[in-house]
């Protein structure tokens, strides 16, 4: 593999590549800064494949045709920003509820409102969790460099096919518009998940029983199984229900059916944390900084380390109380005004300090910045 | 005789949406007694079996109100959406899949209100959707509310002092926006509902069957227009066919309904249009 070619590759390309790789052949969407480079990617390369390119009027349309895609049988994808991603979360929350597999990217740039567009940030940490209204269980992940890019959009639509759930990749400015080297993948090399269709007869087909597992094979439309879908709460057959139990079960199978497999979904770099008294934990671009100045600090003889989550959601609640458990204090350093402290503070026990490094003024974090901070804990 | 023999006609007429009706589905329906919106059902049944369409390549596609509620109770592909959005999902459907019959039942607060960018940007592309718009000139749904097609000076819920708005002409906007087949008619018009609901089926490119139905439940009791009976009386009355209405003038054509074909116009099809650009990418490589 050594001697694969390499290639200069944009952020938002390897983003692409990783999609036509895991089998993406639609896309939809709206031009936004920072991720129109993922749309202008998809239209110039999906048509040399078979796969189809649209344009949309906005991003609600562009996520509305992306569950219609998908509903017709095609790995589906979407690329925005903040605002963007503000307006697709009404037909987003459709595919959670409708459990349709589909990727989600967001390029992370200032908000509120418009905010920063051509500035690096993680202020919609909590909006890929909490985006839609209602309750569901989300799945986001989150490159920090080019080639991660490819490899994360790979999982990307795994997930969302092992799942039948939207899954949100957070991207952001700095990771978007970053040029690295990178080798594409040899087909193979990496696992692609294809949709589990049904083997029963049409007649027995029950789009969303429930089960232990929580999932359900998907057939496309056109494949005789003709089910009905609707954004209402429904029974298992998917009419719409105003029963409490059939609720229960339907809202219980949206959480339980990612909570109860949340070691399908957890992805983490650890480095340095076997004796680490002191631990960062960061995503994205942020984790560049935090690997650069942890491995400084061990040069020096701090004993620190880094947690880099691949998967920001669902949360890995366990992995981080457990690699942090010789840890007297935890530093969470990210690109907003402080959301991840929240969950990181929620899991850690109350014998373990936590403290925030935070930047939002649409600069990135610097290793030195994250060197004060270790300086100022110890 | 005569008499025997129509309802003979009948009873097969109600057969054939008997056996579109989806097995499972608990009936009633949500519509109230009186209801357009059982009609329109019936005719796009009528006009699909007639076709010879299977079941299996039909997608009906809506959005939310009474008349999105439409989809359930028929035995196709089915896909009840969010509030305007029809036309974005069936544009996915039909892209992803474009051998199969994409149909978007819709109302008029739906497609023209909260989904009127969908709606003119659908026309624009001229993808081969059929979007079959029932306009009662309301929200029946959500207790009676003014829409974009509730006239000036009528009242509703929140135009309790008549309304102070214009209207959309849904007709008028399709074809502006670039509708290829444009065709009006209403809830009493039923052979030539389906004749017109088949032809914007067979008819490549989008297509808007505009139905005019009664609300009797909100616009008409809020506008003292009787019961459905008297309202669909109304559609009857004032109904004029679009070669009688040509010569007749704007006054004459004041609050009568102009029915049948309003628009038809030859041009490319968008997904037709991008398979050639695969076809020739392809062939690049």
């Amino acid at each position: 593999m050594a001697d694969r070619e390499r290639r200069l590759l944009l952020g938002n390309m390897a983003c692409v590549h990783g999609a036509i790789y895991a089998g993406m052949r639609f896309f939809a969407g709206y031009p936004i800064t920072p991720s129109t480079e993922i749309a202008e990617g998809c239209a110039r390369e999906l048509p040399r494949i078979g796969g189809r390119f649209i344009q949309m009027e906005d991003e609600i349309a562009s996520m509305g045709a992306v569950v219609g895609a998908s509903v017709a049988g095609l790995k589906s994808m979407t690329a925005t920003s903040g605002p963007g991603y503000s307006l697709l979360v009404e037909n987003l929350g459709y595919a959670y509820m409708t459990e349709t597999p589909c990727v989600v990217v967001n390029v992370q740039r200032g908000g509120p409102s418009t905010g920063l567009p051509t500035k690096v940030s993680q202020s919609d940490t909590m909006q890929a969790r909490w985006g839609p209204h209602g309750d569901f269980t989300a799945i986001a992940v989150a490159p920090s460099t080019v080639a991660d890019t490819v490899t994360e959009t790979i999982r990307a639509f795994n997930l969302a096919e092992r799942f039948r759930t939207p899954v949100t990749i957070l991207m952001d400015e700095v990771i978007g518009h970053m040029r690295e080297m990178v080798a594409l993948p040899e087909p193979g090399e990496y696992e692609v998940v294809e949709r589990e269709k049904p083997t029963c007869a049409p007649k027995d087909y029950v789009r969303f029983a429930d089960s232990e597992r929580g999932v359900n094979p998907i057939p496309a439309f056109g494949e005789g199984y003709r089910y009905y879908i609707t954004g209402l709460t429904h029974d298992p057959v998917g009419f719409p229900t105003n029963r409490p139990d059939e609720i229960a079960v339907k809202l219980g199978k949206l959480r339980r059916k990612i909570d109860n497999y949340r070691s399908e979904t957890v992805k983490l770099r650890v480095e340095h944390m076997d004796d680490a008294k002191i631990a960062f934990v960061s995503y994205g671009s942020v984790s560049r900084a935090a690997l650069l100045a942890v491995s400084l600090a061990r040069q020096a003889g701090v004993k620190v380390g880094s947690v880099q989550l691949y998967t920001v959601w669902p949360f890995p609640d366990d992995q981080i109380r457990e690699l942090c458990r010789t840890c007297t204090d935890v530093i969470v350093a990210e690109l907003n005004m402080g959301q991840l402290i929240h969950e990181v503070r929620r899991v850690l026990p109350g014998d373990v300090r936590t403290h925030s490094l935070l930047r939002y003024d649409g600069e990135i974090l610097t290793p030195v910045q994250l060197l004060e901070k270790l300086e100022e804990v110890l | 005789m005569e008499v025997a023999a129509k309802e003979t006609d009948s009873k097969q007429r109600s057969d054939v949406v008997l056996q579109y009706l989806r097995p499972k589905k608990k009936f009633p329906s949500v519509w109230c007694a009186g209801c357009g919106n059982g009609i329109v059902m019936g005719a796009l049944v009528r006009a699909i079996d007639k076709m010879g369409l299977s079941r299996d390549e039909v997608v009906l596609v809506s959005g939310i109100g009474c008349t999105s509620r439409l989809p359930v109770y028929l035995d196709f592909n089915s896909l009840h959406t969010t509030h305007g959005r029809a036309l974005s999902f069936a544009t996915g459907v039909k892209f992803a899949r474009p051998d199969m019959k994409v149909i978007v039942i819709t109302g008029d607060g739906d497609a023209l209100a909260i989904g009127g960018n969908h709606f003119i940007h659908a026309c624009r592309r001229n993808i081969d959707i059929t979007t079959i718009l029932i306009n009662n000139y309301i929200y029946g749904m959500t207790g009676g509310q003014g829409s974009p097609t509730t006239p000036s000076g009528a009242h509703s819920t929140t135009t309790p002092y008549g309304n102070v708005e214009k209207h959309f002409d849904p007709c008028e906007l399709a074809k502006a926006a670039g509708a290829s087949y444009v065709a009006r008619t209403t809830v009493v018009h039923i052979p030539q509902m389906e004749k017109t609901i088949a032809a914007a089926i067979e008819h490549r490119g989008f297509s808007l069957v505009e139905v005019m139905s009664n609300c009797h439940t909100y616009y008409g009791r809020l506008n003292r227009q009787g019961d459905a009976v008297a309202m669909l009386k109304n559609f009857k009355e004032n109904s004029i066919m679009t070669g009688k209405a040509k010569s007749m003038t704007e006054e004459q054509l004041k609050d009568k309904f102009v029915i049948g074909l309003l628009h038809q116009a030859d041009k490319t099809e968008f997904c037709e249009e991008y398979q050639k650009v695969i076809d020739a990418c392809q062939k690049r490589k």
